[in-house]
């Protein structure tokens, strides 16, 4: 670095490292990202920091993985022993599913872009794992454990590093024995890859205004489950997605069942974040959609091996914000770059790593790297959000049908070039969208069986979830009181029901006085809190280092 | 003492859920964390305070198993040891041939004491340091849970039934650690920097001419059985009559 280190947000206790880049998660886009600057600059000192206890800890997705990315990134990965994709998608099947049965829709129906040829089935965690050693190979310095707890600025306001958490702070507040300070790592360009609602990649929008022109981000829900299914039962390359039951038709959302090696099965379910009805369930209604008569058929035999879940951004194309500011940017999921058509976002984060890296080896001088902002919505990222942006607020507006007014405008889109209805805005915050307890009938969900159907607290278990005990609670209330003075009795808490972790519970004591009761250690680091509180009251902060899920290949 | 040796081994971690193969070979460990053993990490931590007590010189610590180890290795540095030795084979290590390799790493470095964990979380042999101290011909301190250096001798608690036993020690000598002798130390980011520059070297069990082949077969592994769900009584008596009726009292 040519220049001396600005002393802005600097503590005595913490010491300081100086690099070229830092990079914030070690996912996709971020080891993508790393990847890239050692690729092109063999001298960058690069360091990728990652609250998860080890690399892929905290990666969770389908995933059926659109290789275009890692073709861009590693030309060669095809050819390693190593290489962490292997199964192709072989059948690829879509139905509307009503309580009973299920429609199929005919392949010819769809757009040649939601095609899954060529696409893989796989573990986006295996996936990252194999990126992370890739990244290590190169030199790149990955350190796990370590979340990103503040930005680090220099008096120009630039962004310049982050300062990892403090560890051994005791429930108090107050450093205990084990007390251990963060390390503040200031750097020329920071990138923030924490995926769907990033803790700081908020903080860096809000500060920077970066969303102001962007409208409102969308989010979804996604929860996922691995079964090991009956021998027979698994079909590799098999993938289904449905829409419909167990959602009502105002309620966006659909399943995913994609068919791996070893008799492995991935089920899951994701739920539009924008659903109205505040007695929804996304676990319930996932649990609910296993059994379905052709989800029974499929897992009878078998036993759920894992758990997880994770929001994911659905805005697209006109929800992303601006993805640059003064010393550094925002790339993958952070920056919302998911197809939520496809749903797939994956190769689009890998494809926006590497867009940020060239950005900035292109302009190693400048103070933001502006190219990767004026450039990825002409570069491939931007032909694979354009064609789908609508179809997310008409689903949002108009439910199922918009659902097919979607698909003809991809259709217009894929015949004519365009679209007739321009580009529609998101027309409010996920956190909006909740209607009043009094004006909505309640959902009633069955109790699990334990064999088909499961309770959060044994879903929790398999996900591995752990975190020090001993610590501040990391999920911080705006206003303590006001979850029970507002969200019970206007909504019913729907914390209790949206967290598919049952973090949050409201406990009654004898004498009728209900509390709001936040069991942080169950956190699977999934964000939807941040994102649902209609007060928006909550917000989610790291945990000490290595705390939350410990996904083996999610 | 000038030098203490810390055997560490690279487990499973207790936060993963891993799963029992259908064909009863083994368990499925593809992506699982993996750690320390907690039992090894209190080892490292003890010889780090000895050390900087100023009854030590020098902490250097060995691990037996693939390459992945050096992650496990490369905490211990981290933590504050001085340098690490790498014996490399993707084989399961049965205990007495880890305790024939440790031998052989003995015989070499000449520590004044060997400190190691009474077990490792993932097998739950309990041998290694026994067996090792045999062939060493050692004084040996199992379950420790206290030591201390004083007058060139080591003093062990040990927690056993009747209360608190402690044994003195004349040097060289193995001591294996129990869960409440200390509480291992965070690796800050600095150290684990720092540590990357340490001296790791890396050699395979041949080196030693050891012989590492199983001696025991595993006929079968299979997972606990699932608890089976229980019923809600609305009184005592009805408790009563339901344990009787399963010929529980």
């Amino acid at each position: 670095m040519g220049k001396g280190i600005q002393v802005l947000g600097h503590r005595e206790d913490r010491e300081v490292v100086t690099c070229d880049v830092v990079i914030v998660g070690a996912g996709p886009a971020g080891l993508a990202a790393a990847i890239r600057l050692r690729q092109r600059v063999p001298g960058l000192q690069v360091i990728v920091v990652e609250k998860g206890a080890e690399t892929g800890a905290h990666i969770l997705s389908g995933v059926v993985m659109d290789p275009v990315g890692l073709d861009a990134l590693l030309p060669d990965w095809r050819d390693d022993g190593d290489r962490p994709l292997r199964q192709e998608v072989s059948e690829d099947r879509f139905a509307f599913l009503t309580r009973s049965r299920a429609f199929s829709v005919p392949e010819i129906l769809f757009p040649a872009r939601m095609s899954n040829r060529g696409c893989f089935v796989g573990s986006l965690g295996e996936v990252t794992r194999y990126l992370a050693a890739r990244a290590e190979e190169l030199g790149v310095e990955i350190y796990t454990g370590f979340p990103a707890v503040e930005i680090l600025y220099d008096d120009t306001g630039r962004v310049e590093g982050i300062a990892t958490g403090d560890m051994g702070i005791g429930r108090d507040g107050k450093p205990g024995a084990s007390f251990t300070p963060g390390m503040e790592l200031r750097s020329r360009y920071t990138l923030f890859a924490e995926g769907a609602r990033g803790s700081l990649s908020k903080q860096v929008i809000a500060r920077h205004g970066l969303d102001r022109d962007a409208g409102f981000q969308k989010y979804g829900i996604g929860i996922k489950e691995v079964w090991e299914v009956a021998p027979g039962k698994c079909h590799p390359g098999l993938i289904r997605h449905t829409v419909g039951w167990p959602l009502d038709r105002h309620t966006g959302g659909g399943s995913f069942v994609y068919h791996g090696a070893d008799s492995l099965v991935t089920v899951g379910f994701v739920v539009h974040l924008d659903y109205a009805n505040p007695t929804l369930s996304p676990f319930d209604e996932f649990q609910r959609f296993k059994t379905h008569p052709s989800m029974r058929d499929l897992l009878a035999g078998g036993r759920r091996v894992a758990y997880g879940a994770r929001a994911l951004t659905e805005g697209g194309w006109q929800a992303v914000p601006r993805v640059t500011f003064p010393g550094g940017a925002l790339i993958g999921c952070a920056a919302g770059f998911m197809n939520v058509a496809r749903i797939k976002g994956s190769h689009n984060a890998i494809l926006s790593g590497m867009q940020a890296a060239d950005a900035i080896v292109a302009a190693p001088d400048l103070i933001e790297p502006r190219s990767y902002e004026s450039g990825w919505r002409t570069s491939p990222i931007g032909r694979d959000l354009y064609p789908v942006r609508n179809v997310k607020p008409l689903w949002s507006r108009f439910g199922l049908a918009g659902l097919v007014l979607g698909g003809l405008d991809m259709w217009a889109h894929a015949l004519a070039g365009m679209s007739v209805m321009g580009t529609l805005r998101h027309r409010k915050a996920d956190h909006a969208s909740l209607r009043p307890l009094a004006e909505v009938t309640p959902i009633a969900y069955p109790n699990p069986d334990g064999v088909l159907t499961f309770d959060r607290l044994s879903s929790v278990y398999l996900s591995g979830v752990n975190h020090e005990e001993n610590q501040p609670c990391h999920l911080r209330l705006a206003d303590p009181l006001l979850p029970v003075r507002e969200n019970l009795p206007r909504f019913g808490e729907p914390a209790r029901l949206y967290c598919p972790a049952g973090v949050y519970e409201v406990a009654v004591a004898s004498d009728g006085t209900p509390s709001f009761v936040i069991n942080a250690q169950n956190c699977v680091h999934c964000k939807t809190c941040d994102i649902k509180d209609p007060a928006q009251n909550i917000t989610w902060t790291p945990p000490e280092g290595g705390g939350g899920p410990n996904y083996a290949n999610m | 003492m000038k030098k203490i040796l810390v055997p560490v081994k690279m487990v499973l971690d207790s936060n993963a859920r891993p799963r029992v193969r259908t064909d009863e070979t083994g368990i499925d460990v593809a992506g699982m964390r993996m750690s320390i053993n907690p039992f090894c990490e209190i080892a490292v931590e003890e010889a780090l305070r000895l050390k900087e007590a100023g009854a030590a010189e020098e902490v250097v610590v060995v691990s037996i198993g693939p390459a992945k180890a050096q992650d496990t290795l490369r905490q211990a540095l981290a933590m504050g040891a001085d340098r690490a030795m790498l014996i490399q084979t993707d084989e399961t290590v049965e205990p007495l041939a880890v305790a024939k390799l440790l031998c052989a790493v003995a015989r070499e470095e000449v520590p004044d004491l060997v400190i190691l964990g009474k077990q490792a979380i993932d097998d739950d042999c309990n041998q290694t340091g026994q067996m090792l101290a045999a062939l060493l011909g050692w004084p040996q301190a199992t379950f420790a849970s206290a030591v201390r250096f004083a007058e060139n001798r080591l003093l062990v608690t040990r927690e056993i039934d009747a209360g608190l036993q402690t044994l003195s020690l004349p040097l060289p000598a193995v001591v294996t650690t129990d869960l409440r002798l200390n509480e291992p130390r965070h690796c800050a980011l600095p150290n684990i920097m720092k540590a990357r520059k340490k001296s790791l070297t890396v050699c395979v069990p041949a080196d030693y001419g050891i012989d590492i082949g199983r001696r025991l077969k595993i006929v079968a592994v299979r997972p606990p059985a699932g608890r089976k769900p229980g019923i809600r009584v609305a009184t005592a008596s009805e408790l009563v009559s339901d344990l009787r009726a399963a010929g529980l009292v």
